[in-house]
């Protein structure tokens, strides 16, 4: 049984349609990465999965049950947090969690001094959370949610907002908790973290999914390209031209990039020495998400920032 | 925490106890809970100060001339001056908070994803909010006659038909008083929740239902609008006054009953179909 099972949803706001028909699967098991820039309808179809807004079309599934139709019932196991965790500011934090935990039911409220200590604010837990910083919010956000006992984590941006700690133990704490077995779907503007956490990946542009998969095999499809600086750019280029088993040539201010398979580079890296052209680099490239993520947005200048290109470690000289 | 593919279901699920329970843990942590029983608390004090220092006192209205009589007349009148506007603020002040404080800390969405269903939290809260309301009209009557009593003692009452009232009957009849009084104090609880649940703002709220309490107020004293009297809430603070005649005149509590749930019910229902249908977009 899928974790997560979202079929056509649609949420419209008057004449803008912030979720169209919308599809996303998420497996027992999967570290689930929804992907998307601000305003591309992420926090709205975490909305509709946990039951808080209605969809217009479709349906959506938690472990099987629908949260419109079962209500509270059909939350079981799950938790997690919508845009920033929300308490009451004028009780402590500790008094937030046992109220949370009494609203939750069963052996929730055995849970808040592990939950605190899980986060890290063991201390400071009778503390009131109005005098909480960003990040201690976001924290006792994830022990609320852990008194639930999750089998399914959904967490709405919970790095933002945070300073570089705060986001690296974020992210530590998402990672730990994958790793002992829970189903987390993260939804995210920031690729790095995307690609940092999580194994799936569904990428979100006004609020459409424009794909849907796992993350390696997305960057995979984008082997085989490669970057050369050589002793004589212009030579090698005329070189590279003309050899076979070599496409998408480009010229670039360090030198070139092609597409080939391994038997080609091999050649082109033998003639180029033939020649009497030094290799400088010959490396292959991977597209990173955030890449990926614009080359699926293309078209849409509006969300394109500079690309980064990240080189991996094997070289060929 | 272990991996398992299915959720385990709860088997001990809350229920609206537990709900209302911790909307009274959330309203005795916060400051407008005391500063509308203080209020309570303090108008009551005030009004007996005003008649220790002062040779006045209240004119034209029920057992006014009995306030340095007998401390039995404090509570009475301060129920005719707390009908005004004093009441439906300090019942206001947390009927039309209650939903929308959630909206406005954003907690809606932290406690509808919990194990409670939306109706039981929604009865929670009116439970709570009907719970404070009571109290402040119990702390509003028991300072009352209790300060009163202690100024002016606790002698006999004399009824508005003129007969006597033992002490014993007079406190009984005042108990009863006070939850007459509770049966409008209900109807704009309900029209608070009703805007607190609609507005999302409590201020507009707050500010709505004491509208709302004025205007009947003054349609009240129009007089070519006499034929709508009966059907005014405002007019319903005074049905308790029924009890106090002998034999006891029933007509205007019964009326009060049903005017008030006239009044309450639909917009409880309406609060309670906005609160179970809406969507919580916003925090």
């Amino acid at each position: 049984m899928n974790a997560v099972e979202a079929r056509g949803l649609v949420k419209r706001y008057g004449h803008i349609t912030a979720v169209d028909h919308v599809d996303l699967t998420v497996r027992a098991g999967d570290v689930y990465g929804y992907l998307g820039p601000n305003g591309a309808g992420k926090t709205t179809s975490l909305r509709m999965l946990l039951g808080l807004i209605r969809p217009d079309e479709g349906t959506a599934k938690l472990f099987g049950r629908e949260p419109l139709l079962e209500g509270a019932r059909a939350l079981d196991g799950v938790a997690g947090f919508v845009e920033a965790p929300r308490f009451y500011p004028y009780m402590s934090a500790r008094k937030n969690l046992e109220l949370v935990a009494a609203l939750d039911g069963g052996d929730a409220s055995d849970r808040i001094a592990d939950a605190l200590e899980t986060v890290d604010l063991t201390t400071r837990q009778h503390d009131k959370v109005k005098g909480y910083s960003h990040g201690m919010r976001q924290r006792l956000g994830i022990a609320g949610a852990l008194l639930r006992d999750p089998r399914l984590l959904l967490l709405d941006e919970p790095t933002t907002g945070l300073d570089p700690a705060g986001m690296r133990d974020m992210r530590a704490l998402v990672h730990r908790l994958a790793s002992e077995g829970m189903t987390v779907l993260l939804s995210s503007h920031l690729m790095s973290e995307v690609e940092e956490l999580c194994d799936r990946v569904a990428i979100v542009s006004r609020g459409r999914v424009i794909h849907e998969g796992a993350l390696a095999e997305l960057i995979e499809s984008t082997s085989g390209r490669y970057e050369l600086r050589t002793t004589d750019d212009d030579r090698a280029t005329a070189i590279t031209a003309r050899a076979e088993g070599v496409t998408e040539l480009e010229t670039t201010s360090h030198g070139l990039t092609f597409a080939a398979d391994e038997r080609a580079v091999a050649a082109l890296s033998l003639t180029l020495a033939e020649a009497g052209i030094g290799l400088l680099a010959l490396v292959p490239r991977t597209a990173t998400l955030e890449e990926l993520f614009f080359r699926l947005t293309e078209g849409d200048q509006s969300e394109r920032p500079p690309l980064r290109v990240v080189e991996t470690t094997r070289s060929a000289a | 925490m272990t991996a398992i593919a299915a959720p385990l279901t709860r088997t001990r699920r809350p229920g609206v106890g537990t709900v209302y329970r911790w909307e009274l843990v959330k309203l005795r942590a916060q400051k407008r809970t005391y500063i509308g029983l203080g209020s309570a608390l303090l108008v009551p004090m005030i009004f007996i100060v005003a008649l220790l220092t002062g040779d006045g006192g209240p004119e034209g209205i029920p057992f006014a001339r009995y306030v340095r009589e007998s401390g039995l007349a404090i509570p009475l009148v301060s129920l005719i001056f707390g009908a005004i506007w004093f009441f439906p603020l300090i019942t206001a002040l947390v009927a039309g908070d209650i939903v929308a404080a959630e909206d406005s800390n954003g907690t809606l969405k932290t406690i509808l994803t919990r194990s409670v269903e939306r109706w039981q939290m929604f009865v929670g809260k009116v439970l709570a909010a009907l719970t404070y309301a009571l109290a402040g009209l119990v702390v509003y009557v028991g300072v009352g006659l209790f300060v009163g009593g202690l100024f002016w003692g606790f002698d006999p009452l004399v009824s508005l038909s003129g007969t006597p009232i033992s002490v014993s009957r007079g406190l009984t009849l005042i108990g009863a008083s006070t939850i007459a009084y509770f049966m409008p104090t209900i109807a704009i609880a309900a029209i608070a929740l009703l805007l607190s649940t609609v507005t999302h703002n409590s201020a507009a709220a707050v500010v709505g239902t004491l509208m709302i309490s004025l205007i009947m107020q003054l349609l009240g004293v129009i007089t070519a609008l006499d034929f709508l009297k009966p059907y005014l809430l405002s007019e319903q603070f005074n049905a308790w006054q029924g009890l106090l005649r002998e034999p006891i005149d029933w007509a205007p509590v019964v009326r009060a009953a049903w005017v008030s749930a006239a009044y309450a019910l639909p917009a409880l229902a309406v609060a309670f179909t906005a609160f179970l249908r809406r969507d919580v977009a916003g925090g």
